[in-house]
């Protein structure tokens, strides 16, 4: 390794030097970059979120958190928390399922499945479901389930869609963390008289916890930005904080009102920011447990 | 928004370590799998079949293909296609021209700023990108109004060009940035950085020939892990463009889903096979790394 330094040592050293100096101008563009197109924006929303007219104020994130902002905004938490958990504990018996089976087969279609359907969001995967489950959907018209009431259009129906994507998300995340739960270990404990539920108590979850919590946090992140999927499937019969800064900056608002698309951004933001706040630390927390 | 994760590499001997678990469990066990995979297979095939279904079989006509022939012939497919894929290819671009040599920079003459870019990368998860696309709208009349009197007016006018907005191509390096980060830091840690630099500055090449002869070549897969990521998510891409008010290819979808029903989902299981088409691409590059290596 240092084979081709240790010849020409002084010469490294010098080369080395000089970049030192001003080798970090390299990336001085992408930091200019940086500052511009995403400080910018980020700048804007802090800007535009505390002023009313030009004058700071706190207006406009009072009216953010009442009313039919507060509703939507609740509406997203709840859907997010209801995806994020039904999707974690879902995605956790599949990725069970896969790692225990011993066919390899169904075990790679199974993962690269995972990873095609966690990227599949946006606007084909409202479509996918409209043309299964919506009003004209094959389902729906096949059983006739329009006479039960049915409905994809609500918070239910965006729920089933959203796990369409959130599930396989799980079983990436825990698909290794599975793994990295030996067979010794449960040898161990049942040959000391443990009970597999008491296995599963004392070892197996607090082994799988950190990942656990980490794919429930980046679930929640999921559902919680989603915006194309909503707004192709169900407009805004569902109210959700991404639809109402859809529907703002479409032109769609009251007037004195501009600006609460700008509080209801900084707000997603936290909530977004305080999620991720949790999943860092325990995400080097379950590294771990990874190798 | 659903993350961009390439799917993980299968490792191929964990199988039989679970070997115990599979013979000698109690027959409930095994009930207990099955249901749970077929559960998951119906909940994940039906929609494709049905989707499927619902493209081919239109009421009163009976099966037809014509739903997969039209969609080159519905007004703005071609217009709307081209500007996605144009898109791509300049997010593409950009977003390795910044990257390489910020992330070359760090690892030579900077490692104190490793960490700042780490965290700078992974920022725009955090902004959901919704309240990015708020922010840009705000910002936007805001240096149209300052840059007005100044010569930089003409380049904001520029980037929101309706044939080519360059704006989009900005944001979508912004959103791209974790991942590219992502797939890029893992090939530069797996090669010697420093001792390639060195060899081949001490043979006298230039630095642009450094990066082009030595640097890329040894990180190719990276690379192309970057761009196919970033690829798939430019081509999905549906917030930013539509609310900044441009027809990419996702926006059209939705545009023409009013009138022509059967073209929208046509173009959706069709946009499911494509992202089954990258994401196979990026990790069957990783397994060739693997098998080279």
């Amino acid at each position: 390794m240092t084979g081709p330094t240790t010849g020409g040592h002084p010469t490294g050293r010098g080369l080395l030097a000089r970049a030192r100096s001003g080798g970090w101008l390299a990336a001085l563009p992408l930091l200019v970059f940086y500052a511009v197109v995403f400080g910018g924006p980020a700048v804007m929303i802090v800007i535009g979120a505390f002023t009313v007219d030009g004058r700071p104020s706190l207006d406009n994130m009072e009216r953010s958190l009442q009313g039919g902002y507060l509703t939507a905004l609740l509406g997203s938490v709840r859907l997010s928390a209801v995806v994020a958990i039904a999707g974690a504990v879902l995605g956790t018996f599949l990725a069970q399922a896969v790692v225990t089976s011993r066919s390899r087969w169904l075990r790679e279609s199974v993962l690269t499945a995972s990873g095609v359907l966690a990227n599949f969001g946006g606007v084909p995967l409202a479509f996918l479901w409209i043309a299964t489950l919506g009003n004209a959907g094959v389902v729906t018209t096949t059983f006739g389930l329009d006479r039960f009431g049915w409905s994809l259009y609500n918070f239910w129906g965006l729920a089933l869609v959203y796990l369409y994507f959130s599930v396989p998300l799980m079983v990436l995340v825990m698909t290794p963390a599975l793994d990295g739960l030996r067979p010794q270990w449960r040898e161990a404990a049942l040959n000391c008289g443990a009970t597999p539920w008491q296995f599963w108590r004392h070892v197996g979850i607090p082994v799988l916890a950190p990942s656990l919590l980490g794919g429930v946090v980046l679930l929640f992140g999921g559902a919680f930005a989603a915006y194309a999927t909503a707004a192709a499937m169900v407009g805004a019969t569902v109210p959700l904080v991404t639809l109402m800064i859809g529907d703002a900056l479409s032109g769609q608002v009251l007037v004195g009102h501009q600006n609460v698309a700008l509080a209801l951004s900084l707000d997603m933001i936290l909530v977004a920011g305080l999620v991720m706040a949790v999943y860092l630390p325990l995400q080097r927390r379950s590294a771990r447990w990874l190798r | 928004m659903a993350t961009l994760t390439p799917a993980p590499a299968v490792l191929p001997d964990t199988a039989p370590g679970h070997g115990p678990g599979g013979r000698g469990r109690p027959r409930t066990v095994r009930v207990w799998r099955g249901v749970v995979l077929v559960i998951a297979a119906l909940y994940f095939l039906v929609p494709m079949v049905t989707a499927f279904v619902f493209t081919v079989n239109v009421p009163n006509v009976g099966f037809t293909l014509d739903a997969y022939t039209q969609i080159f012939t519905v007004e703005g497919f071609v217009g709307s296609l081209s500007l996605s894929l144009g898109l791509a290819a300049a997010t593409i671009v950009l977003v390795l021209l910044l990257l390489l040599p910020a992330m070359l920079a760090v690892r030579l003459a900077a490692p104190r700023l490793k960490p700042v870019l780490e965290v700078l990368c992974t920022l725009p998860m955090v902004v959901p990108p919704i309240s990015f696309t708020a922010g840009i709208s705000a910002l936007l009349p805001w240096a149209q109004d300052v840059l007005a009197p100044t010569p930089f007016y003409q380049t904001i006018i520029t980037i929101q060009d309706q044939r080519f907005p360059l704006i989009l191509v900005l944001a979508y390096v912004v959103l791209a940035l974790p991942f590219a980060y992502r797939s890029l830091d893992s090939a530069l840690t797996a090669i010697d950085v420093r001792t390639l630099v060195e060899a081949a500055r001490n043979c006298g090449a230039s630095w642009p020939r450094v990066m082009l002869s030595v640097i890329v070549p040894n990180i190719r897969t990276g690379i192309a892990g970057a761009a196919f990521l970033t690829l798939a998510l430019v081509l999905g891409e549906y917030t930013v463009a539509r609310l900044l008010g441009y027809v990419p290819f996702p926006v059209w979808i939705v545009m023409i889903s009013g009138s022509q029903a059967q073209v929208s989902v046509a173009v959706s299981v069709f946009s499911l096979l494509l992202t089954w088409a990258l994401l196979l691409a990026v990790s069957s590059a990783g397994v060739r790394k693997g098998s080279e290596s």
